[in-house]
């Protein structure tokens, strides 16, 4: 069986042991992304009077992995900030289109944003765990500040809960009170979504999330990802088109169009993408001629 | 290349140089000079009976500033039970509310105030408050102390909230935190150490000042805990009354009070940068 | 207790299951807008009440207030030049002797200190600014109005006594010993500020100066006070302000003259300084209105001086410690 490399040059190695115990990649159907998964219409962004995002549509597939992929400055991050409605944390920012979460669009007129951000959770580039609290409140945070929780012992089980489903739990479990600074990158990282997590939301967005680690820890990121997508739906933005290459089940890919606003050029099955693109720019891009 | 110019040059630059690090110890030789004064004169009369006691009749030996002490510690504790919290309040806005122009209105604003003298805010509570009250008392000059505490505390609270990375507020809100929750539970308590040092600060300011409470406190040669109830003496008053008054007795209680004055703005002062630096 | 799921079945706009909803969010900004508010409010209440209380000293006098030279709660004849002219002397007085051991001591704290002496020091200056104002009069009475009074004045008096500055008996007490406890109060102010302004000089400048053989003074000569010019200036004015409202030491050192002269021996009267010695004794509504007039025209001056400072310092990297002064 001819290798992916062996099919178009340059383009990325899929590790075959990977791949063969997940499902076959399917297309995605519209009817099941608008039930249970995400879907994106004619999204368009803004920082003030520059557009980021121009038409951008998209279909995510409920429990399964989507990379978003591009190069630098196409928009990437900004589009995954539409989903949780983080874009408009920026002054200035503004949004038309539709972001439909299981049907709901969003950005309706009456939208809590911060209803839409206890169902769709965040892992950032950085990890970003509170350094005032310890290990334990850090993961209780979204639970205790919500308001969701309060008893020590539910507290207490979801905090674990979360933590083992992160893959953190074995190495904290001795000491859940010391500060989550003292953690290593790695950790602080799995703490994140462990804290995410424990908000039980439907959507998990990822931004870069390995980008600040080192290649163990992410390996170890990755065999997570996939554990979380049995209940989770995933999207995550890469840089990295191997890790998308290696992870996801589907992939869009976003460009940046002359007036530098981003475009979403492709999306489909990641084998798909990565071995019979249908856009010269994807193929361009995937093999490395520029970006 | 003339060795001679060069020499003058280094000449030149040797000279200024002495200069400059002798100001710096000049400086510091006058803070060593007015604080060895303050300590000589004062220890002398630093004893228990200075603590516990009240002020005696005119001309009479002994007794002590106790009166003046728990007056300071009522009025200052006041100011900052209104000025502390107003004031970070204030920050909050500045760091996470105001757009641009609003902002940099208060913010203006707040440089200003803190420029205006103590003495012209004691007018203004004096007239606003004392006039009204009929008479003086430790809420007028609470109040007063508040109005100088206020600005200093909006400043500096909005600068340490500043230096709380962005990405903290990013991660609570990306949970779903509401922005007053977010505020409150995170943004505060990681700035605390900041909030704390500007806090002492700001307490140890008001605490050495004196024209503010002369037209609203106006003092007491008795002691007094009625915040609303009539005027309230303070350390610095003492020092005033007594530093300016006819009796060596009094000059020498003023030297010993304003030792106990000095050594608590002191503390609290370095405390404030401990604070900073190591918790 | 199932979280997660049961949220779709509440929909995006439904309640929140903490608090009010929206509700918390707009009582947090509307207390938070009204705090921040608060500092206008009480700027314009202080201007506007001080306003009020002068009215009626203003249509007493009208512009002689200003130019009045005669303050005699008697015969309710009140102007203001004196003190206005006392409390300008005093504080240019206190600027001559204080900006050039300042700079010099900021420029030793930002450009020469070893790292290990530079806290320490720093530290030391802060509690001098720290000192209370009373504390600093008190030691100002019996130490340094001693001093002034004999060699300083008896020095100047006997040597350089032609000179109108230097006339007159040395009593000590007076616009001379006003201006050195002023001196003494805005030191540590202009030296801090001076020194953050200095300390933000990017080190390139330096390396370029000394790449060019420059000797160290030429260094920060050419390189570093250029580049903060309107900093140090800016740092010299805000002395000038917190001179221009000073109360405690200037009252209890000044005197109790109330005259123009050149002379630095005689004893004076500033602004603040009148206020202090005479608010509480003013026994009717003219003599308040005219110290509140007085008061007024005291905060316009200092006002003046602080936004014109705060024009220039604005935007260069500041210490919390230093903003709380």
């Amino acid at each position: 069986m001819k290798t992916d490399s062996q099919i178009r040059p340059g383009a990325p190695t899929m590790s075959y042991e990977m791949r063969v115990e997940s499902e076959p990649q399917a297309t995605v159907s519209e009817a099941e992304a608008l039930s249970e998964g995400v879907v994106v219409r004619d999204l368009n962004a803004w920082y003030g009077s520059f557009q980021a995002l121009r038409e951008v549509s998209l279909l995510v597939a409920p429990r399964r992995i989507t990379a978003i992929i591009g190069p630098s400055g196409c928009g990437k991050s900004t589009l995954i900030r539409c989903f949780n409605r983080m874009h408009e944390v920026t002054p200035r920012a503004r949004v038309s289109g539709q972001v439909l979460l299981r049907g709901e669009d969003v950005y309706a007129p009456g939208t809590d944003s911060v209803l839409v951000r206890q169902r769709v959770g965040m892992v950032f580039q950085k990890p970003n765990p509170f350094p005032t609290m310890s290990i334990f409140d850090n993961v209780a945070a979204g639970l205790r500040l919500n308001g969701f929780l309060v008893r020590r012992s539910q507290v207490a089980e979801a905090v674990e809960r979360s933590l083992r489903q992160a893959a953190l739990w074995e190495e904290v479990k001795d000491k859940p009170n010391r500060p989550a600074t003292e953690l290593s990158g790695g950790q602080q990282q799995r703490l994140c979504i462990a804290r995410a997590l424990a908000v039980e939301p439907e959507v998990i967005l990822m931004d870069e999330p390995c980008s600040a680690l080192d290649p163990v820890a992410t390996l170890k990121i990755e065999d997570l990802m996939r554990e979380l997508a049995r209940e989770y739906t995933i999207v995550i933005v890469t840089h990295n088109m191997q890790q998308a290459a290696r992870v996801s089940d589907h992939t869009a890919v976003m460009m940046m169009a002359e007036d530098r606003a981003g475009e979403m050029i492709e999306f489909g099955p990641t084998r798909e993408v990565f071995t019979y693109p249908k856009d010269k720019r994807t193929e361009d891009y995937i093999t490395g001629r520029f970006g | 290349m003339s060795g001679f110019a060069y020499r003058r040059r280094k000449t030149v630059s040797t000279v200024v140089l002495g200069l400059c690090a002798s100001s710096a110890f000049v400086a510091v030789g006058v803070l060593a000079l007015i604080l060895g004064f303050v300590l000589v004169n004062g220890i002398n009369s630093l004893n228990l009976d200075f603590f516990t006691h009240m002020p005696t009749p005119l001309g009479e030996p002994g007794g002590g500033v106790a009166n003046s002490i728990v007056g300071s510690l009522l009025i200052v504790g006041l100011a900052a039970l209104v000025g502390i919290p107003a004031g970070v309040g204030a920050g909050v806005f500045l760091s996470e509310y105001a757009g641009p122009r609003l902002g940099n209105v208060i913010r203006f604003t707040a440089d200003v105030l803190t420029g205006v003298p103590s003495i012209v805010v004691g007018v203004f509570v004096y007239s606003m408050v004392v006039l009204k009250m009929g008479h003086f008392s430790a809420l007028a000059a609470g109040i007063a102390l508040a109005i100088i505490m206020l600005p200093i505390m909006a400043r500096s609270s909005e600068e340490m909230l500043k230096l709380v990375p962005r990405s903290q507020r990013e991660a609570a809100l990306a949970l779903g935190i509401t922005r007053w929750r977010t505020i409150l539970s995170v943004i505060i308590p990681a700035a605390r150490r900041g909030l704390v040092t500007g806090g002492l600060l700001a307490v140890a300011r008001a605490g050495g000042e004196t024209a503010p409470l002369m037209f609203t406190a106006l003092g007491n040669r008795f002691f007094s805990l009625s915040i609303t109830g009539g005027p309230m003496d303070a350390l610095p008053l003492r020092i005033w009354r007594y530093g300016i008054g006819p009796y060596s007795e009094w000059h020498q209680q003023a030297w010993a009070a304003s030792f106990v004055l000095v050594m608590m703005v002191f503390a609290i002062s370095l405390t404030a940068r401990l604070v900073l630096t190591r918790r | 207790m199932q979280v997660g799921r049961g949220k779709s079945a509440a929909g995006l706009a439904g309640r929140r299951p903490w608090g009010t909803g929206n509700l918390g969010d707009a009582l947090a900004r509307a207390v938070f807008a009204g705090l921040g508010l608060s500092l206008l409010a009480v700027a314009l209440l202080i201007l506007y009440e001080l306003v009020l209380e002068s009215r009626r000293s203003i249509s007493a006098f009208g512009w002689a207030f200003l130019t009045g030279t005669r303050w005699d709660p008697v015969d309710q004849v009140f102007g203001a030049a004196p003190a206005i002219y006392g409390t300008l002397v005093s504080s240019v007085i206190a600027l001559i002797l204080a900006v050039p051991i300042s700079l010099g001591a900021a420029i030793f704290l930002s450009e020469m200190a070893p790292s290990w002496l530079r806290s320490p020091l720093s530290f030391l200056v802060e509690m001098l600014a720290a000192l209370p104002s009373v504390v600093l009069g008190l030691w100002g009475i019996y130490v340094l109005i001693p001093w002034v009074r004999d060699p300083v004045e008896t020095w100047l008096g006997g040597h350089l006594g032609f000179i109108p500055l230097f006339d007159g008996p040395p009593f000590g007490v007076g616009m001379l010993a006003a201006g050195l406890v002023l001196a003494i109060m805005v030191l540590p102010i202009i030296t801090a500020i001076a020194r953050d302004v200095m300390q933000a000089v990017p080190s390139s400048q330096r390396e370029a100066m000394v790449a060019l053989g420059a000797t160290r003074w030429e260094v920060i000569l050419g390189a570093v006070l250029p580049y903060c010019r309107s900093g140090l200036v800016g740092a010299v004015i805000l002395g000038l302000g917190r001179a221009l409202g000073e109360t405690m030491a200037v009252t209890m050192v000044i005197g109790k003259g109330y005259n123009i002269t050149a002379s630095l021996f005689q004893p004076a009267s500033t602004a603040a300084s009148t206020l202090a010695s005479e608010f509480n004794e003013a026994a009717y509504n003219l003599y308040v209105s005219a110290l509140v007039e007085l008061a007024l025209i005291l905060m316009g001056i200092t006002l003046l001086v602080n936004i014109l400072a705060r024009l220039l310092v604005w935007r260069v990297a500041r210490s919390p410690e230093v903003i709380a002064e």
